[in-house]
């Protein structure tokens, strides 16, 4: 029970029942879909882009409690950010939820993740890290304005 | 029959023809180990069934004593394995029922079964216009190996519909037949419903166009007794590895006439009986469609699991079995905000449920941290998915080691599930 509560943290849990900017920006100026086609997970990932800074965001979509609240509190997170530091962000949490040290990742330096920290628990449930990052491969998607949705597999 | 019966007093003779449960889960070595610091709960059949003893040994004394190639050596050891790989083809001749040997060939597993039969009575026999009949129920191997030949042929794919129960809209099938129709593909039992269709009533309608209906059985296999003949059908394909054998080995059953008039699957050694280079004159049945080594122990290992199963027995088995679904479904239908997906009159072997708004992935990893192993996801079956309007199920699966016992563990851990996302 432990581990599952370390999974299924109160935030998690909050964010995946109500999940912020979970819309399409109205001045959304790109988007990309992205799916996990094991679990039939599916979000679009919508982006108001001022030149490199991500002015706005939001996410539609459906899938399990892990990846829903990746996405809302990702949108959270990245709102007001530039690409390179969106980007940056990502590499983290994909480190994180893999269970790499964060010494690896960034050459030692403290990470920027925040609050994101608490989905550290993911990385004890190996089949669930696709879920955690499903979001952040669409924002990626998204920045890079690719046409083709992404998949997991 | 009693709720706990087998499990009171372990090894004891069950009665009436009931299985002993207890005694059965021992020729499973698998099922005594804990996961995840539980006791394993294995529910996960659908996908594969674990291997008694009987199979391992099997497997194990192919490998020490007996390996050779057959068919080929006049050396002890291959007349051995030849031996041993045709007694197998026999074994599995009589679980089917099948009047003869000849048809039944050793394939890869069910998938395999279907592209052979797409891809040679298929290739041979669709043309522009033609249609090929399925149901809105097959697993993704049942619809693909068809799209690919009818897309090279122009031919047209046609989709019978369900109803909300997860049945086949008989009405709406036999619409459906038509001159145009050149082959039926169906499946006998749904692994995303449960859903156990019917096979004799589906051949007659068919067969009274002149149309040959091939049949999945990966799902029927393992949970009913099958009896080709009977059931009158064309081709009938499964897999070892879901009735308790081993993986990379399953059977297509094919009616000798239609299998005699079908080009070859795939061209090699051991389909030829003579090869010049002007001419090549084929190897007759079922040889013909086994080009190159085939898979000899897992042959050997199917005809170990038949053994296996038969000295049970499917009827004994599909009453047992219809016991924990029953009892299953029950349990869950009691849990507030669980809806079970396929709710057909008859079933077999599989309970697809929803929970509320709680994602099923979600559901399998807490249950997985009880030691119980479901399927969650689509199940290879996203048109099925479609049509209920979910993007996915879990789904518990029986098969004949699993105890009412197991069962309530099931239930308790949905109920954890419900705690955890309260």
């Amino acid at each position: 029970m432990s581990d599952l509560r370390e999974l299924y943290q109160e935030i998690i849990l909050e964010h995946s029942k109500a999940p912020r900017n979970f819309r399409q920006p109205e001045a959304a100026n790109q988007s990309a879909e992205g799916y996990n086609p094991l679990c039939g997970d599916h979000f679009t990932v919508y982006l108001e882009m001022d030149g490199d800074c991500i002015r706005d965001i939001g996410f539609q979509g459906s899938g399990c409690a892990i990846s829903k609240a990746s996405a809302s509190m990702m949108t959270q997170s990245v709102k007001g950010k530039t690409k390179a530091e969106a980007e940056r962000l990502f590499h983290q949490f994909r480190d994180l939820v893999a269970g790499h040290s964060h010494a690896n990742s960034d050459s030692g330096e403290a990470t920027q993740l925040g609050k994101l920290e608490i989905f550290a628990g993911v990385s004890k449930f190996p089949t669930r890290t696709k879920c955690a990052t499903l979001a952040w491969h669409t924002l990626q998607a998204a920045i890079e304005r690719k046409q083709k949705a992404v998949s997991t597999e | 029959m009693s709720a706990h019966h087998g499990l009171s007093s372990p090894g004891a003779i069950a009665e009436k023809g009931e299985l002993d449960v207890e005694t059965i889960r021992r020729d499973f070595p698998i099922l005594s180990q804990r996961v995840r610091h539980k006791p394993l709960v294995y529910l996960d059949n659908a996908a594969t069934t674990q291997k008694p003893r009987a199979v391992i040994d099997a497997l194990l004394r192919y490998y020490e004593t007996e390996n050779s190639n057959i068919h080929r050596g006049v050396h002890y050891l291959s007349e051995v394995a030849t031996e041993k790989y045709e007694k197998a083809r026999e074994r599995v001749r009589g679980f089917l029922h099948a009047e003869s040997t000849s048809e039944i060939v050793f394939v890869r597993g069910a998938t395999e079964g279907i592209n052979l039969v797409a891809q040679t009575y298929g290739r041979a026999n669709l043309s522009a216009g033609d249609e090929v009949l399925i149901s809105a129920m097959e697993h993704h191997s049942n619809i693909v190996p068809w799209q690919m030949i009818c897309d090279e042929k122009n031919a047209r794919l046609r989709v019978a519909p369900i109803g909300e129960s997860g049945e086949l809209d008989f009405g709406a099938f036999e619409q459906l037949l038509s001159p145009r129709t050149k082959l039926v593909a169906i499946t006998h039992v749904s692994n995303a419903l449960g859903t156990i269709n019917p096979i004799r009533q589906i051949v007659q309608a068919a067969h009274r166009l002149h149309v040959p209906v091939l049949v999945d059985g990966a799902q029927s296999a393992p949970h009913l007794p099958v009896d080709v003949q009977s059931l009158d059908c064309d081709f009938f394909t499964f897999s070892g590895h879901k009735v308790y054998g081993p993986t990379g080995i399953g059977i297509l059953y094919g009616k000798a006439a239609l299998l005699d008039d079908m080009p070859p699957y795939q061209g090699g050694g051991d389909m030829i009986s003579s090869v010049t280079f002007e001419k090549t004159i084929y190897n007759k049945l079922p040889y013909k469609f086994e080009a190159g080594t085939p898979n000899i122990a897992g042959a050997i290992g199917l005809g170990a699991a038949i053994d296996y199963v038969q000295a049970i027995g499917l009827q004994r088995i599909a009453a047992h079995e219809d016991h924990l679904l029953a009892h299953a479904t029950a349990a869950l239908e009691a849990i507030a905000g669980i809806r079970i997906i396929g709710t057909a009159k008859r079933k077999a072997g599989v309970l697809s449920f929803v929970f509320g708004e709680i994602h099923p992935h979600d559901v399998g990893t807490i249950l997985d941290q009880e030691g119980i192993a479901i399927r969650t996801g689509h199940h290879c079956a996203q048109p099925v998915m479609q049509r209920y309007g979910i993007p996915a199920t879990a789904r518990a699966s029986f098969g004949l080691y699993n105890t009412i016992a197991e069962v309530d563990a099931l239930a308790a851990g949905v109920g954890l599930v419900r705690e955890v996302f309260a």
